[in-house]
């Protein structure tokens, strides 16, 4: 993925992986080499695209934020927020780009998109959606989904949860992802029409597997120890932040307090007074720097909340293994009491307890020939069942396969964007001690001038 | 002695050892060093109280020894005080540090109200030693030299209590009388340290609160960097960076308590000192009122022929010799006064943007130096893994 270049301090990193950029950048997903190479990858059971729509380089920008009112399923007046998604394809030869489509979506078409994915690509990590109400706030920010500022933010993360998808070797090909870029009518209808609702793994299932399952890959048992670790340190670590950011406001604004003062003060100074005057000045300036020093931090933080919510990413992936695995563990528990079972018929012995067994005691034994259909049935099962195992088999292990390559890509892409991340971090602190020295050392000057 | 060296036992902090000097008139003849320290509890039937260790170092032939060491209680000082104010009222003397803090004390003497006390209370004798007035005064003498029994018998001596109070109700009597009669000089130096007061009151408050959300700053901080160190713990690629911004946010947290402390030392007493001041400024000036109502009222009663014309105008002669004195006395030490007040302002809130400068300057070099440890390590890495770009 490439970087359009933005302001000149940025350009001195190295070229990043960084889809949560600039809010007015527009990145580009190269997407073409890798959704070659991925043609042939994966079991997932979302139709494929247009090719030709994948083979140009697209961009894709949610570019504008629109309030508007409407109607809700209960048919009541509602405000929403609705965004403007732009994809444009860009031409090999002269880099230009030309709009190719252009449609309106709402944060819950997002949400829709996303369970879609999550059930057709059970072994992949699916991007997260920015957060759907503001948490780790500070005091100034607003916990309102409507204030700018939120809306902003959520903005830009829609956008990058598009481009994360886009540059997906295998989600890059599904359909109604294609769909969801242009066709602006009918979309949720054309995904409904999927059933994927109905595909969908019951949480209670989910949740017995979890319990239940014996033999679960190592790996996947410590995938989950690290996601669960990676929520709690990042949320920790995001509401110290916030309690931080709210204290530096408040050394910087009560500076702007100053200004005030000494302005009335220098009224009546004479020597003094165009020192207090002019000093008073830096203050505000100072006090007043800390907005745009708060705001560049919310930007951090959300590249740092997009892992939060990647853990819940990861943990689904690892929930899906285990109901596979504890699927296909009673599968096999099931085959081999029928061939138990099985085995006792032909031999007469009764080893282990069967109704069936019971009622012939009570009852009186069976004849010959209800014994021998019985048998036949059992057999057709035992075969069946041991087809199906072999096929339960042979998907566990592709899903592990295709899953642990995901999982590596997933980990690669974390590094880079954490990594990436802190530095940004660091770049924002040492803009933000250059400016604390320029206002100080002119607020000096004054203060040596008085 | 070395008169000009200062032994390693006195606790003055390097700032306020300069700023000692600077308030000289004549900075080559400071002849009179003094130390606070020492602060001591001491408990009887009746009750407990602090007293403080006064060293004093000087070459003044009236003095009879070249180095003093007394124990001296706030109502020491408040004695000594009350004496200078008496035998010079149109003069401006130093402020004491208050008797109480109003809001927040549970124990009256803590630590941190103690030293603060202790430092202020070095002020005051020093800004009494550098007065080309003040420092010559008999009291102050004895303040400085005597035992402790020596000051008691000295303290008795001098008007008795109700005399003391006579006067301050006749001056209250007397300051009814408003003062349409000042002095356009003075009316400017009304208006200026009423606004003053004001002012630097303000200044005093955002000095005090700034340092408040030093400290809660300060305190988040204290969290921040250890979280990435836990963080580091289940990120095999990421350890570096991790523990890199865990130093860099200690590495702040530390200079945020050196940039508070800096602001404890230096920027709030003196701030504190100002307010105080102003407070004796206007305090002074009633006191100057007082001295020409008396005059007035005299002129007033030899207009209406009330009493004896000529002890009456032997009177006023007497009062308009001392109003004039009076006059010249505060105006003289007015402008000593403006002038130090403009020096420390300038030097306290000079010495604070300086402290600023100094944290992020820190600050500015731990994040530079992690910068540059990653970008290195990830220009290596990059050229490594990175697919082919366009």
């Amino acid at each position: 993925m490439e970087q359009a270049p933005r302001d000149p301090e940025r350009q001195l990193q190295p070229a990043p992986l960084e889809p949560l950029g600039h809010p007015d950048a527009g990145l580009q997903a190269a997407v073409s080499e890798e959704a070659e190479g991925a043609r042939d990858e994966g079991s997932g059971e979302g139709t494929m695209t247009e090719n030709n729509f994948w083979l140009k380089k697209i961009e894709i920008n949610v570019s504008e934020a629109e309030k508007r009112t409407g109607r809700n399923a209960m048919n009541m007046q509602e405000t929403y927020t609705a965004y403007l998604i732009e994809t444009r394809s860009v031409e090999h030869t002269d880099g230009q780009s030309v709009l190719t489509d252009s449609l309106w979506r709402r944060y819950s078409e997002f949400e829709l998109l996303r369970n879609y994915l999550l059930v057709y690509y059970p072994h992949i990590v699916v991007p997260p959606l920015p957060e759907k109400r503001a948490e780790f706030v500070w005091h100034k920010l607003s916990a309102d989904n409507m204030d700018p500022d939120f809306v902003e933010r959520r903005r830009i993360g829609l956008e990058n949860f598009l481009l994360r998808v886009a540059s997906h070797p295998i989600l890059c090909r599904d359909k109604i992802f294609y769909l969801f870029l242009t066709q602006e009518g009918n979309w949720k209808e054309t995904v409904n029409e999927t059933g994927f609702q109905l595909k969908a793994d019951s949480r209670l299932k989910a949740l017995n597997a979890t319990f239940r399952v014996k033999n679960p890959d190592k790996r996947f048992t410590e995938l989950k120890h690290y996601s669960d670790e990676l929520q709690s340190v990042i949320s920790h670590l995001l509401r110290v932040r916030a309690r931080v950011a709210d204290r530096l406001y408040g050394v910087y604004k009560v500076h702007g307090n100053y200004g005030r003062v000494f302005s009335e003060w220098s009224a009546i100074e004479k020597e003094m007074g165009d020192g207090l005057q002019s000093a008073g000045h830096h203050m505000d300036v100072y006090a007043s720097s800390i907005d745009d020093i708060l705001e560049d931090e919310e930007h951090y933080a959300d590249q740092l909340k997009e892992y939060l919510f990647y853990a819940e990413a990861l943990r689904a992936v690892c929930r899906k293994h285990e109901l596979m695995q504890y699927d296909l563990e009673m599968a096999a528990q099931d085959l081999a009491s029928k061939k138990q079972q099985c085995e006792e018929l032909a031999t007469g012995t009764v080893r282990t307890f069967s109704l069936k067994g019971m009622t012939t005691k009570l009852f009186g034994q069976e004849t010959p020939e209800q014994r021998e259909a019985r048998i036949k049935v059992l057999e057709e099962q035992i075969s069946e069942g041991e087809q199906q195992l072999k096929s339960k088999n042979l998907e566990g292990r592709e899903f592990v396969k295709n899953a642990w390559a995901d999982i590596e890509r997933f980990k690669e892409q974390k590094n880079r964007d954490l990594k990436e991340a802190l530095i940004s971090y660091a770049v924002m602190q040492i803009s933000m001690c250059k400016k604390g020295i320029q206002v100080w050392t002119n607020a000096k000057e004054c203060f040596s001038k008085m | 002695m070395d008169m000009n060296s200062f032994s390693p036992m006195m606790p003055t902090s390097p700032l306020s050892m300069i700023n000692q000097v600077k308030f000289e008139d004549e900075p080559d003849l400071k002849d009179l060093f003094i130390t606070v320290d020492e602060p001591e509890s001491h408990v009887t039937t009746i009750e407990t109280f602090i007293t403080y260790r006064i060293i004093t170092k000087t070459s003044r032939g009236e003095f009879d020894s070249s180095e003093f060491e007394v124990r001296r209680r706030y109502q020491d000082f408040l004695w000594l005080k009350g004496k200078l104010e008496e035998a010079h009222p149109t003069l401006i003397i130093p402020p004491l540090p208050e008797k109480f803090i109003v809001k927040g004390m549970v124990e009256r003497f803590n630590d941190d109200f103690i030293e603060t006390r202790r430092k202020a209370l070095q002020k005051f004798l020093n800004r009494i030693a550098d007065h080309p007035t003040l420092t010559f005064n008999e009291d102050f003498k004895v303040f400085l030299t005597a035992q402790a029994w020596e000051l008691s018998s000295h303290k008795k001596q001098g008007p008795g209590l109700l005399s003391r109070m006579g006067q301050t109700v006749r001056a209250v009597a007397l300051s009814m009388r408003g003062v349409k009669s000042r002095p356009e000089e003075f009316m400017e130096m009304n208006n200026f340290i009423e606004i003053f007061s004001q002012k630097i009151n303000l200044i005093d408050k955002i000095s005090q609160r700034i340092y408040k959300e030093e400290r809660e700053y300060s305190d988040e901080m204290k969290e921040y960097g250890p979280i990435h160190v836990l963080w580091s713990a289940s990120e095999e690629d990421l350890v570096d960076s991790l523990r890199g911004v865990a130093r860099c946010l200690d590495q702040c947290c530390k200079a945020t308590e050196k940039r508070m402390s800096g602001l404890s030392e230096a920027l709030l007493p003196a701030v504190h000192e100002y307010v105080l001041y102003s407070e004796m400024v206007m305090g002074v000036m009633k006191r100057r009122d007082q001295i020409q109502a008396e005059l007035d009222s005299k002129v007033e009663a030899l207009t209406y022929k009330k009493a004896d014309t000529d002890l009456l105008i032997e009177e006023i002669g007497k009062l308009e010799d001392k109003v004039e004195c009076a006059n010249n006395a505060l105006k003289a030490d007015w402008e000593r006064w403006k002038h130090n007040m403009q020096n420390d302002i300038k030097s306290a809130f000079t010495d604070m943007a300086e402290e600023n400068i100094h944290y992020y300057e820190q600050c500015l070099a731990t994040w530079e130096s992690f910068l540059a440890s990653q970008t290195d390590l990830h220009m290596e890495e990059t050229s490594e893994d990175k697919p082919e770009s366009h």
